[in-house]
């Protein structure tokens, strides 16, 4: 339990999914316009983390590992998540739709998503470590403290850009810079900013 | 071999107009990641240009036998069977580079410049030019790579390749005047890098279509 909590508070500071890895970059920059929509986008991908790194976590153990299929990996996760993220969809919207009217147009973006796999792939990693080591997985709770933390790490992040953004739409950019170069410069400082925190351990 | 004005456009545009990173904002995850050193971001752009090149045409082969519904599924199939495939030859004959780019190279798959491209235009053109746009593209984000890791390398470590270029008698420990910038080996300066690259791109093209 005790270290399901730390590998928790680590995936979301000192292994933080933007800062640390440079994952989901791509939806990360062109999403976090404003707070409110980079609120549901965050939403969206701790909810299809949390559900897609345990399946994965379960297939690698219990299917790839036993049949010695390591190399059929990243078909099988790929598969898995564009799976369930299509099986999320609609699912939500059978059942909620204002929750998919709001989450409905990011849902498709998330399955190539790198954040989504990349956090598959580190997991396919770290069921390999030593059991004693901070960053292992050693069970399914595991998986999903993992999961939930690198999700929340990447809300965390991109609501934080969006706020930046929304205050800097004020602020004199040199023109070439403005827009994107400038989020890339911020971002590199938030991530320097994010460094403190990688001693950190429970 | 006469080149139609299109498939010269579809190779050139990315190379600097249209450039994949610096213009369309895509695959930045990988860019920044493996550009420590540079022998790790040529492996991943070289291996990034055979990928989209290859599942270009083939995406553009069976462009229209794949019913709209299911083509993220089919294009998702294709490219992680193609990166199944570099990823297993990259362990084979170069295996330090490959633990060196431990899961970035699965992570081709999700690179959205893949995505981005096969919907754009293999879904939609001939296998010919989707070969030249997937070769454009993919060596517009390698010379990105390059020259990210060329500054990141010399700058962090004082190597290229691998190979010593600041002679040892310049660092203080050997009573010279000269330190490695450790700065430059956090990632946090790949995306600052990044950034004046735009700048500069941005602010020099400006000036042309002026």
């Amino acid at each position: 339990m005790e270290h399901a909590i730390s590998l928790f508070v680590r995936s979301i500071f000192a292994d933080n999914m933007i800062f640390a890895f440079f994952l989901g970059m791509c939806s990360y920059l062109a999403v976090s316009k404003d707070v409110k929509t980079s609120l549901g986008l965050g939403v969206a991908v701790v909810f299809v983390e949390t559900i897609t790194l345990p399946v994965n976590y379960l297939l690698q153990v219990y299917v790839l590992d036993k049949l010695g299929l390591g190399y059929l990996s990243f078909i099988l996760f790929i598969a898995v998540i564009a799976a369930i993220v299509q099986l999320v969809e609609m699912v939500v919207e059978k059942f909620s739709p204002s929750l998919y009217n709001s989450l409905g147009i990011f849902l498709p973006l998330i399955a190539v998503n790198c954040a989504i796999m990349g956090a598959s792939l580190f997991m396919q990693q770290r069921v390999q470590l030593d059991p004693e080591n901070v960053k292992a997985i050693a069970n399914i709770g595991d998986a999903f403290a993992y999961a939930i933390g690198s999700g929340i790490g990447w809300l965390v992040a991109i609501v934080a850009l969006a706020g930046i953004r929304e205050k800097m739409e004020y602020n004199d950019v040199p023109k070439p810079l403005q827009g994107i170069g400038i989020t890339f410069i911020t971002v590199g400082l938030m991530a320097l900013a994010f460094m403190c925190f990688s001693g950190l351990n429970i | 071999m006469a080149l139609s004005k299109k498939t010269k456009e579809a190779f050139l545009g990315p190379l600097n107009i249209n450039n994949p990173v610096l213009v369309q904002i895509l695959g930045i995850c990988s860019a920044l990641a493996v550009t420590v050193q540079l022998k790790p971001a040529l492996v991943m752009g070289i291996s990034v240009t055979i990928i989209v090149a290859l599942s270009n045409v083939v995406i553009s082969l069976m462009r229209k036998s794949i019913p709209m519904r299911i083509r993220i599924i089919v294009q998702l199939v294709v490219v992680a069977a193609l990166v199944t495939i570099v990823s297993e030859i990259l362990k084979a004959f170069a295996y330090d580079v490959a633990m060196q780019l431990s899961v970035y190279i699965g992570l081709i798959i999700t690179n959205c410049i893949l995505m981005g491209r096969l919907e754009a235009f293999a879904m939609t053109n001939n296998p010919l030019d989707s070969l030249m746009d997937g070769l454009g593209n993919g060596f517009g984000y390698a010379w990105i790579l390059v020259v990210v890791a060329f500054v990141r390398e010399l700058l962090g470590s004082g190597k290229l390749l691998g190979y010593q270029i600041i002679p040892d008698s310049w660092y203080v420990a050997n009573g010279g005047f000269y330190e490695n910038c450790g700065m430059m080996l956090m990632p946090a300066m790949a995306l600052i890098l990044v950034g004046c690259i735009i700048w500069a791109h941005r602010s020099i093209n400006d000036k042309e279509t002026k």
